[in-house]
Protein backbone atom coordinates (compact mmCIF):
# COMPACT_ATOMS: atom_id res chain seq x y z
CA UNK A 1 0.00 0.00 0.00
CA UNK A 2 2.77 2.43 0.88
CA UNK A 3 4.36 1.75 -2.53
CA UNK A 4 1.09 2.70 -4.20
CA UNK A 5 0.85 5.92 -2.19
CA UNK A 6 4.47 6.79 -2.92
CA UNK A 7 3.95 6.18 -6.65
CA UNK A 8 0.82 8.35 -6.63
CA UNK A 9 2.62 11.22 -4.87
CA UNK A 10 5.69 10.82 -7.10
CA UNK A 11 3.46 11.01 -10.17
CA UNK A 12 1.73 14.08 -8.76
CA UNK A 13 5.03 15.86 -8.05
CA UNK A 14 6.49 14.76 -11.39
CA UNK A 15 3.42 15.99 -13.29
CA UNK A 16 3.40 19.29 -11.37
CA UNK A 17 7.06 19.75 -12.32
CA UNK A 18 6.24 19.07 -15.97
CA UNK A 19 3.43 21.65 -15.90
CA UNK A 20 5.43 24.36 -14.07
CA UNK A 21 8.45 23.89 -16.30
CA UNK A 22 6.52 24.31 -19.54
CA UNK A 23 6.82 20.76 -20.84
CA UNK A 24 3.02 20.43 -21.18
CA UNK A 25 2.94 23.19 -23.80
CA UNK A 26 3.80 21.51 -27.11
CA UNK A 27 4.45 24.90 -28.70
CA UNK A 28 7.12 25.64 -26.09
CA UNK A 29 8.74 22.25 -26.67
CA UNK A 30 8.73 22.78 -30.42
CA UNK A 31 10.19 26.28 -29.95
CA UNK A 32 13.01 24.69 -27.96
CA UNK A 33 13.73 22.10 -30.65
CA UNK A 34 13.24 24.49 -33.60
CA UNK A 35 16.58 26.21 -33.12
CA UNK A 36 16.20 28.20 -36.34
CA UNK A 37 12.82 29.65 -35.33
CA UNK A 38 11.71 31.67 -32.32
CA UNK A 39 14.13 29.82 -30.05
CA UNK A 40 13.08 29.24 -26.42
CA UNK A 41 15.92 27.73 -24.36
CA UNK A 42 13.68 27.08 -21.31
CA UNK A 43 13.64 23.31 -21.63
CA UNK A 44 17.38 23.21 -21.20
CA UNK A 45 16.73 24.66 -17.75
CA UNK A 46 14.19 21.91 -17.02
CA UNK A 47 16.83 19.30 -17.76
CA UNK A 48 19.39 21.25 -15.75
CA UNK A 49 17.14 21.57 -12.69
CA UNK A 50 16.10 17.91 -12.78
CA UNK A 51 19.61 16.58 -13.26
CA UNK A 52 21.07 18.89 -10.57
CA UNK A 53 18.75 17.30 -8.00
CA UNK A 54 18.83 13.73 -9.26
CA UNK A 55 22.59 13.67 -9.88
CA UNK A 56 23.09 14.46 -6.18
CA UNK A 57 20.69 11.66 -5.23
CA UNK A 58 22.73 9.23 -7.33
CA UNK A 59 25.92 10.20 -5.54
CA UNK A 60 24.51 8.97 -2.21
CA UNK A 61 21.44 6.76 -2.52
CA UNK A 62 22.95 3.70 -4.29
CA UNK A 63 25.56 3.42 -1.53
CA UNK A 64 22.79 2.13 0.73
CA UNK A 65 22.70 -1.67 0.84
CA UNK A 66 19.16 -1.63 -0.56
CA UNK A 67 16.26 0.77 -1.16
CA UNK A 68 14.41 1.89 1.97
CA UNK A 69 11.31 -0.19 1.12
CA UNK A 70 12.64 -2.55 -1.55
CA UNK A 71 14.89 -5.56 -1.37
CA UNK A 72 17.06 -4.79 -4.38
CA UNK A 73 18.10 -1.99 -6.75
CA UNK A 74 16.23 -2.10 -10.04
CA UNK A 75 18.79 -0.01 -11.91
CA UNK A 76 19.84 -0.64 -15.50
CA UNK A 77 23.33 -2.01 -15.88
CA UNK A 78 23.82 -2.11 -19.65
CA UNK A 79 26.47 0.20 -21.06
CA UNK A 80 26.54 -0.95 -24.68
CA UNK A 81 25.13 1.08 -27.54
CA UNK A 82 23.21 -1.01 -30.06
CA UNK A 83 21.06 -0.40 -33.11
CA UNK A 84 17.82 -0.73 -31.11
CA UNK A 85 18.89 2.13 -28.86
CA UNK A 86 19.82 4.38 -31.79
CA UNK A 87 16.78 3.59 -33.94
CA UNK A 88 14.44 3.89 -30.95
CA UNK A 89 15.89 7.25 -29.92
CA UNK A 90 15.69 8.53 -33.51
CA UNK A 91 12.03 7.48 -33.86
CA UNK A 92 11.21 9.04 -30.50
CA UNK A 93 13.01 12.26 -31.41
CA UNK A 94 11.11 12.49 -34.70
CA UNK A 95 7.77 12.09 -32.92
CA UNK A 96 8.77 14.57 -30.22
CA UNK A 97 9.76 17.22 -32.75
CA UNK A 98 6.59 16.61 -34.76
CA UNK A 99 4.04 16.51 -31.93
CA UNK A 100 5.76 18.49 -29.17
CA UNK A 101 4.89 15.90 -26.53
CA UNK A 102 7.04 13.27 -24.84
CA UNK A 103 5.28 10.55 -22.79
CA UNK A 104 5.07 12.28 -19.38
CA UNK A 105 3.58 15.58 -20.56
CA UNK A 106 1.16 13.73 -22.86
CA UNK A 107 -0.21 11.66 -19.96
CA UNK A 108 -0.35 14.74 -17.71
CA UNK A 109 -2.23 16.77 -20.33
CA UNK A 110 -4.70 14.12 -21.45
CA UNK A 111 -7.22 15.14 -18.76
CA UNK A 112 -7.72 18.48 -20.52
CA UNK A 113 -9.57 16.56 -23.21
CA UNK A 114 -8.06 18.68 -26.00
CA UNK A 115 -8.54 16.76 -29.24
CA UNK A 116 -4.92 17.06 -30.38
CA UNK A 117 -3.68 15.77 -27.00
CA UNK A 118 -6.11 12.85 -27.14
CA UNK A 119 -5.02 11.97 -30.69
CA UNK A 120 -1.34 12.05 -29.78
CA UNK A 121 -1.69 10.16 -26.49
CA UNK A 122 -4.00 7.53 -27.98
CA UNK A 123 -1.53 6.90 -30.79
CA UNK A 124 1.37 6.79 -28.33
CA UNK A 125 -0.33 4.16 -26.16
CA UNK A 126 -1.26 2.20 -29.29
CA UNK A 127 2.40 2.30 -30.35
CA UNK A 128 3.56 1.01 -26.97
CA UNK A 129 0.92 -1.72 -27.04
CA UNK A 130 1.84 -2.74 -30.58
CA UNK A 131 5.48 -2.85 -29.60
CA UNK A 132 4.70 -5.15 -26.66
CA UNK A 133 2.81 -7.53 -28.94
CA UNK A 134 5.69 -7.58 -31.43
CA UNK A 135 8.22 -8.05 -28.65
CA UNK A 136 6.38 -10.96 -27.02
CA UNK A 137 5.77 -12.63 -30.40
CA UNK A 138 9.46 -12.32 -31.20
CA UNK A 139 10.63 -13.66 -27.84
CA UNK A 140 8.45 -16.79 -28.10
CA UNK A 141 9.88 -17.80 -31.49
CA UNK A 142 12.11 -20.82 -30.82
CA UNK A 143 14.57 -19.85 -33.57
CA UNK A 144 15.53 -16.67 -31.75
CA UNK A 145 17.86 -17.13 -28.83
CA UNK A 146 16.66 -15.15 -25.82
CA UNK A 147 18.40 -11.89 -25.04
CA UNK A 148 21.11 -12.33 -22.43
CA UNK A 149 19.83 -11.30 -19.04
CA UNK A 150 21.80 -9.91 -16.16
CA UNK A 151 22.08 -11.27 -12.68
CA UNK A 152 18.99 -10.85 -10.49
CA UNK A 153 20.51 -7.79 -8.86
CA UNK A 154 20.62 -5.84 -12.14
CA UNK A 155 18.23 -5.20 -14.96
CA UNK A 156 14.74 -3.93 -15.13
CA UNK A 157 14.62 -4.76 -18.83
CA UNK A 158 12.15 -2.02 -19.62
CA UNK A 159 14.22 0.76 -18.06
CA UNK A 160 17.08 2.55 -19.78
CA UNK B 1 14.96 34.51 -28.81
CA UNK B 2 11.41 33.75 -27.81
CA UNK B 3 9.68 36.16 -25.40
CA UNK B 4 8.26 33.08 -23.67
CA UNK B 5 11.63 32.19 -22.09
CA UNK B 6 10.99 31.03 -18.48
CA UNK B 7 14.34 30.13 -16.89
CA UNK B 8 13.14 30.37 -13.26
CA UNK B 9 9.90 28.37 -13.54
CA UNK B 10 11.56 25.82 -15.80
CA UNK B 11 14.41 25.23 -13.35
CA UNK B 12 11.93 24.96 -10.46
CA UNK B 13 9.75 22.51 -12.39
CA UNK B 14 12.85 20.53 -13.33
CA UNK B 15 13.87 20.36 -9.66
CA UNK B 16 10.44 18.88 -8.80
CA UNK B 17 10.93 16.26 -11.51
CA UNK B 18 14.34 15.43 -10.05
CA UNK B 19 12.86 15.24 -6.55
CA UNK B 20 10.15 12.81 -7.67
CA UNK B 21 12.71 10.62 -9.45
CA UNK B 22 14.93 10.68 -6.35
CA UNK B 23 12.06 9.56 -4.10
CA UNK B 24 11.35 6.56 -6.35
CA UNK B 25 15.07 5.73 -6.29
CA UNK B 26 15.51 6.08 -2.53
CA UNK B 27 12.39 4.20 -1.41
CA UNK B 28 11.91 1.64 -4.18
CA UNK B 29 15.19 1.53 -6.08
CA UNK B 30 13.31 2.33 -9.26
CA UNK B 31 14.06 4.45 -12.32
CA UNK B 32 11.48 7.16 -12.99
CA UNK B 33 11.22 6.56 -16.72
CA UNK B 34 7.71 7.37 -17.88
CA UNK B 35 7.81 5.26 -21.04
CA UNK B 36 9.12 2.30 -19.02
CA UNK B 37 6.50 2.74 -16.28
CA UNK B 38 3.64 2.93 -18.80
CA UNK B 39 5.09 0.38 -21.23
CA UNK B 40 5.26 -2.17 -18.41
CA UNK B 41 1.46 -2.04 -18.24
CA UNK B 42 1.25 -3.63 -21.69
CA UNK B 43 3.27 -6.67 -20.58
CA UNK B 44 1.91 -6.93 -17.03
CA UNK B 45 3.57 -9.03 -14.36
CA UNK B 46 1.81 -9.97 -11.12
CA UNK B 47 2.50 -7.53 -8.30
CA UNK B 48 4.06 -5.02 -10.68
CA UNK B 49 0.96 -3.22 -11.88
CA UNK B 50 -0.44 -1.18 -8.98
CA UNK B 51 2.44 1.26 -8.59
CA UNK B 52 2.55 1.91 -12.34
CA UNK B 53 -1.17 2.73 -12.43
CA UNK B 54 -0.77 4.90 -9.31
CA UNK B 55 2.11 6.86 -10.86
CA UNK B 56 0.14 7.54 -14.05
CA UNK B 57 -2.88 8.50 -11.91
CA UNK B 58 -0.59 10.96 -10.11
CA UNK B 59 0.38 12.54 -13.43
CA UNK B 60 -3.28 12.86 -14.39
CA UNK B 61 -4.08 14.34 -10.98
CA UNK B 62 -1.39 16.97 -11.55
CA UNK B 63 -3.00 17.73 -14.90
CA UNK B 64 -6.42 18.14 -13.27
CA UNK B 65 -4.96 20.49 -10.66
CA UNK B 66 -3.14 22.43 -13.36
CA UNK B 67 -6.37 22.93 -15.30
CA UNK B 68 -7.84 24.82 -12.35
CA UNK B 69 -4.75 26.67 -11.12
CA UNK B 70 -2.93 27.55 -14.34
CA UNK B 71 -4.79 26.37 -17.47
CA UNK B 72 -2.49 28.38 -19.75
CA UNK B 73 0.34 26.02 -18.81
CA UNK B 74 -1.61 23.14 -20.39
CA UNK B 75 -2.56 24.99 -23.55
CA UNK B 76 -2.11 23.29 -26.92
CA UNK B 77 -1.09 25.85 -29.52
CA UNK B 78 0.71 23.73 -32.03
CA UNK B 79 -0.50 23.92 -35.59
CA UNK B 80 -0.23 20.27 -36.55
CA UNK B 81 -2.67 18.34 -38.71
CA UNK B 82 -4.37 15.31 -37.09
CA UNK B 83 -2.38 12.86 -39.22
CA UNK B 84 0.83 14.49 -37.97
CA UNK B 85 -0.27 14.11 -34.33
CA UNK B 86 -1.17 10.44 -34.84
CA UNK B 87 2.14 9.79 -36.62
CA UNK B 88 3.99 11.64 -33.84
CA UNK B 89 2.26 9.61 -31.12
CA UNK B 90 3.01 6.29 -32.83
CA UNK B 91 6.67 7.28 -33.29
CA UNK B 92 6.98 8.29 -29.62
CA UNK B 93 5.25 5.11 -28.40
CA UNK B 94 7.26 2.70 -30.53
CA UNK B 95 10.55 4.62 -30.33
CA UNK B 96 10.61 4.93 -26.55
CA UNK B 97 9.93 1.20 -26.09
CA UNK B 98 12.45 0.14 -28.74
CA UNK B 99 15.10 2.50 -27.36
CA UNK B 100 14.27 1.73 -23.70
CA UNK B 101 13.48 5.24 -22.56
CA UNK B 102 12.43 8.80 -23.15
CA UNK B 103 13.22 12.27 -21.85
CA UNK B 104 12.80 11.10 -18.24
CA UNK B 105 14.41 7.65 -18.25
CA UNK B 106 17.37 8.45 -20.50
CA UNK B 107 17.37 12.24 -20.07
CA UNK B 108 16.90 12.87 -16.35
CA UNK B 109 17.72 9.48 -14.79
CA UNK B 110 20.28 8.19 -17.30
CA UNK B 111 22.32 11.38 -17.50
CA UNK B 112 22.25 11.70 -13.68
CA UNK B 113 23.64 8.16 -13.55
CA UNK B 114 26.30 9.07 -16.16
CA UNK B 115 25.11 6.22 -18.37
CA UNK B 116 26.84 6.19 -21.78
CA UNK B 117 23.77 4.54 -23.37
CA UNK B 118 21.58 7.35 -22.12
CA UNK B 119 23.98 10.04 -23.33
CA UNK B 120 23.90 8.54 -26.84
CA UNK B 121 20.11 8.28 -26.68
CA UNK B 122 19.67 11.89 -25.54
CA UNK B 123 22.01 13.27 -28.21
CA UNK B 124 20.18 11.21 -30.84
CA UNK B 125 16.63 12.19 -29.91
CA UNK B 126 17.58 15.84 -29.39
CA UNK B 127 19.26 16.01 -32.80
CA UNK B 128 16.49 14.22 -34.70
CA UNK B 129 13.86 16.19 -32.75
CA UNK B 130 15.52 19.47 -33.73
CA UNK B 131 15.74 18.49 -37.40
CA UNK B 132 12.08 17.44 -37.51
CA UNK B 133 10.93 20.54 -35.59
CA UNK B 134 12.86 22.84 -37.94
CA UNK B 135 11.46 21.13 -41.04
CA UNK B 136 7.91 20.99 -39.65
CA UNK B 137 8.22 24.65 -38.63
CA UNK B 138 9.16 25.63 -42.18
CA UNK B 139 6.27 23.58 -43.62
CA UNK B 140 3.55 24.77 -41.23
CA UNK B 141 4.79 28.31 -40.63
CA UNK B 142 5.92 27.93 -37.03
CA UNK B 143 4.57 26.31 -33.91
CA UNK B 144 2.46 29.10 -32.48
Amino acid sequence: MRSIVLALISGLVFGSGLILSGMTQPAKVVNFLDVLGDWDPSLGFVMGGAIAVHFLAYRFVPRLPKPVWGDRWGLPSRRDVDARLLVGAALFGAGWGLGGYCPGPALTSVVTGASSTLLFTGAMLAGMWGYSIWESARSTQPTNSPRPSGSPTTALPEAP
Amino acid sequence: MSPEFTPFLSTLGGALIGLSASALLLFEGRVAGISGIVGGLFAPKAGDIGWRVAFVAGLALAGLGGMFVAPHLLAVEVTRAPWMLITAGLLVGIGTRLGNGCTSGHGVCGLSRLSPRSLVSVLTFMFVGAVVAVVAGKLTGGAS
